[in-house]
């Protein structure tokens, strides 16, 4: 497995010259499969005269808040024959083996309508004949919020396994950074301050991490999970003497403000979730962003990526692998750690034992289904917050689903992936692997 | 995965004083004991630093230092005293808490023995946490939904759990069998749906004490439940003693064993040695995962107040973690870690209840002792012992020295050949200075 994924490609490039690669039937199959389950499982069992009350708010002075009672059955049809239309349009050019839309893999535009069709029509059947409407800005920008931390984390991952080291540590850099971030934020009064401390405390883990990882060569894995049960007693020690003890000062929980970004928040639909948010999310966009084109347009990135990759390699144009893993490690603790300020001061909350409650893992989850990137990572992470969010609204309006079986979702989806039935994910070539010099 | 734990062993004879302490000093049961000294300590500092007394008489330090030494000496002194008390010895008592103690370790021996197996193969199984909860779920719906004479609704019980365990270790292992799917990633999501999957069951009615609805089981039936032995120990550690040493027997003495370690070793000779590598990950799955399922046991068959609920697991999965790096994956030092962890834990409740120390400090010194254990070259630099590649290169330099010597002024000669040996050492690949 020392070959990289570039070389991968190369390899799988010149072999199209010569043989065509084999079809994958896996899309059309599974396409066929989720639009049989929409329409016996949701459309078959909505009666027909009923209606789902759908709430939007348009973010628009004029048109307010738009609550629409659309007919169920008819609507859950017209969805589920658009599935069976993209699903017919998959066999289609599986067969005729078409990739490629101009630079769009075709698999993942179907993928991404499908899934939209396929969830439009669950919240659908979910709300027919109920008198509470769905409210669908809500579910989206809860879905945004809720993922913070997971993005966070995310990004945190792809970035210490780009260069290396592997990050199981995530959930300990949320808690610690959620902790820091409550105590500095009461003392100072100040939810700023508590939102500067957050990555110092992610990094510091992150320190841990690459002194054990890197310097001593502990297996990765090893560090990770002692340092989540170490940061886990830590954090709950401090909270049941000193807080608890001072919770005059400590129980006083100081919140972000909320901003409404003046233009942009009145775009119709996505003007509402995506730019009145938490000032968290704002810097969580430009996070994401800067990662996405520093990590594969600059020199910081390449040789990042070149210590994960074929860190001998970099060694001998002289990158200094063990500094640069050191580094790259205590920054992605530090944005964890950003991230874990979500669970107090973006949220007003004073910290609890355990506040993190095991985000960590799906944020590691969400990398690895995101492919080590940090757009993929993005995507599953809101996808994740969507699952939770969807979990919570459900059980508010009393839908008799299982919440349970929704809270599943994200972990057996993951597990798909990593079981190569979903797309094909491949690590960094090295991460994990000591570099001895 | 063994390998990464121990210590370089020096495997020369010794021929003197200043040898012997070396090796005492190099030796892995140094580096344990050291291990759990510095851990002491930093929860030692920990004790004071939150404790209210030391923090008011350290307001007037330099006034009255011998008020804030007291202080200190008395938070400290309390805590671990207490700890000690609710963990071995005590006057009262007698050595009645070292049976809770054993009694705590039981879950941890057998979550530990079925990490340590996968650790050896390789395999780095975190899912305990996942497979103590189904084996839970099967052993606790067997104790308290089926009516069966006593000793065979125990075994009933056993096995459930077992199967309940293997069934969740299984699907990681085959997994990794055929599609290569990393079974780190695979178990810890399936940890996550444990959890979901009993939260459901715990919502339907046949989970539930009749006429509430609240998630918590019925109690087991008392003909399922371990009978009790002494003190707080039941059936439950002869079982868990005879799991050390079923595990000791399979892994060093039968072919599956050998075929497990190989490939734990390394999988290339393995394959090319004719070994169905893939296989042997399944069966180190089936077979953990079934030890970690019976840890559930303890959870649900040795007290009568026992019910079935989501927080069954606790965070045994993840103890069991440090116990079998503490253990070095094997069965007797499994053992002994899983009876330190436990008396942690059981001296940690009391330790609470007297002097309102946290229960939660125990796992800042596990996470310490695993820590350290883990890294050798640190807890040899923080105790300034020597490195022991480091003597057996000055040593080698030494030799050379003197043959250089030797061998001036006259011409020159090849050298001897067990010295040759020694010279050809290569330089070490040891970071620490």
């Amino acid at each position: 497995m020392s070959t990289t994924q570039a070389d991968m490609e190369l390899f799988d490039a010149e072999l199209e010259h010569v043989v065509l690669r084999p079809r994958s039937w896996k899309l059309p199959i599974a396409l066929t499969f989720f639009t049989l389950v929409a329409a016996a499982g949701f459309c078959l069992t909505t009666p027909v005269d009923t209606i789902s009350k759908v709430a939007i708010v348009t973010g628009n002075r004029w048109l307010g808040t738009l609550t629409m009672n659309l007919p169920s059955f008819i609507s859950i049809l017209v969805l589920t024959i658009a599935m069976a239309c993209l699903a017919g349009f998959t066999w289609w050019i599986t067969s005729a083996r078409i990739y490629n839309l101009g630079k769009i893999r075709l698999a993942s535009l179907i993928g991404i309508l499908f899934g939209t069709f396929f969830v439009l029509s669950f919240l659908l059947w979910a709300v027919a004949g109920k008198t509470g409407a769905l409210q669908f800005t809500s579910l989206l920008s809860g879905a945004l919020f809720l993922s913070i931390p997971l993005i966070f984390g995310a990004m945190a991952g792809t970035v210490c396994e780009r260069v290396g080291v592997i990050n199981v540590s995530i959930e300990g850099q949320l808690l610690a950074g959620a902790f820091l971030a409550a105590v500095v934020g009461a003392l100072t009064k100040n939810p700023w301050l508590g939102l500067l401390a957050a990555p110092v405390a992610g990094a510091l883990v992150g320190c841990l991490l690459a002194l054990f990882a890197v310097r001593y060569w502990v297996d990765h894995i090893i560090v990770g999970i002692v340092l989540n049960v170490l940061v886990g007693g830590l954090t709950s020690y401090l909270f049941s003497t000193v807080l608890t003890r001072n919770q005059d000062v400590f129980s006083m929980a100081v919140k972000l403000p909320t901003w409404k970004i003046p233009i942009l928040s009145e775009i119709p639909v996505l003007g509402p979730v995506l730019f009145a948010q938490n000032a968290l999310v704002y810097i969580m966009y430009v996070v994401v962003i800067a990662l996405q084109i520093m990590l594969f347009k600059s020199k910081w990135g390449l040789r990042l990526r070149s210590c994960g990759e074929h860190p001998r390699a970099a060694d001998t144009v002289g990158i200094k692998v063990n500094r640069t893993r050191v580094i790259n490690t205590i920054l992605g603790g530090a944005i964890a750690g950003l991230g874990g300020a979500y669970f107090t001061v973006a949220n007003g909350l004073a910290f609890g034992k355990n506040a993190s409650d095991g985000r960590g893992f799906i944020a590691l989850a969400a990398m690895i289904l995101g492919g080590w990137k940090p757009k993929g990572a993005l995507v599953a992470a809101l996808l994740f917050g969507f699952a939770d969010n969807l979990q919570m609204s459900l059980s508010a309006m009393a839908v008799d689903v299982p919440s349970q079986f929704l809270g599943m979702v994200p972990y057996l989806i993951t597990i798909f992936a990593v079981a190569g039935l979903v797309g094909r994910v491949h690590p960094p070539a090295m991460e994990g692997k000591p570099y001895k010099g | 995965m063994t390998n990464l734990l121990e210590a370089p062993v020096d495997e020369r004879p010794t021929r003197n004083w200043g040898q012997t302490w070396t090796k005492v000093a190099s030796s892995s049961a140094l580096t344990s004991f050291l291990a759990i000294v510095v851990a002491l300590l930093i929860g030692a500092i920990l004790i004071a630093a939150a404790d209210s007394g030391v923090q008011q008489a350290g307001h007037y330090l330099f006034a009255r230092p011998g008020d804030f030494f007291s202080a200190l000496g008395k938070s400290i002194g309390g805590a671990y005293s207490a700890l000690f008390e609710g963990a071995i010895f005590n006057s009262r008592q007698l050595f009645m808490p070292l049976t809770k103690t054993i009694a705590y370790s039981v879950p941890l021996i057998f979550a530990g023995l079925a990490l340590g197996m996968g650790f050896r193969a390789g395999l780095f199984n975190i899912g305990a946490q996942g497979q103590i909860i189904l084996g839970a779920t099967l052993c606790g719906y067997l104790g308290f939904g089926v009516n069966l004479p006593g000793g065979l609704h125990l075994i009933v019980c056993l096995l459930g759990a077992f199967i309940g365990g293997a069934l969740w270790g299984f699907i990681p292992g085959i997994l990794k069998a055929k599609t290569g799917a990393n079974e780190v990633i695979v178990t810890i999501m399936l940890n996550s749906v444990a959890v979901f999957l009993l939260g459901w069951l715990l919502t339907l009615k046949a989970f539930q004490i009749p006429g509430s609805s609240n998630p918590v089981s019925p109690k087991m039936n008392p003909t399922a439940r371990f009978p009790h032995i002494i003190g707080n120990i039941d059936l439950g550690f002869l079982l868990a003693l005879l799991a050390a040493v079923a595990v000791w027997w399979m892994m060093e003495r039968s072919t599956l064993g050998f075929r497990i370690r190989a490939v734990g070793e390394n999988p290339d000779a393995g394959r090319t040695a004719g070994m169905n590598v893939a296989m042997s990950y399944v069966w180190v799955m089936i077979i953990g995962g079934g030890l970690a399922g019976l840890a559930a046991t303890s959870q649900l068959l040795s007290d009568p107040s026992q019910q079935l609920n989501i927080n069954v697991a606790a965070t045994l999965g993840f103890d069991a973690i440090t116990v079998a790096l503490l253990g070095r994956s094997k069965p007797l030092g499994t053992i002994f870690a899983g009876l330190l962890f436990g008396g942690l834990r059981a001296g940690g409740y009391i330790m609470q209840a007297k002097t309102g120390t946290p229960i939660d400090i125990i796992l800042v010194l596990q996470s310490v002792i695993v820590l350290l254990i883990a890294a050798p070259p640190l807890v040899r630099a923080i105790f300034r012992l020597p490195d022991p590649e480091r003597q057996r290169q000055a040593h080698v330099r030494a030799m050379n020295r003197a043959l250089k010597k030797q061998s001036a002024g006259k011409p020159p000669t090849p050298p001897e050949g067990e010295l040759a040996e020694e010279v050809d050492l290569p330089e070490s690949k040891e970071v620490s200075s």
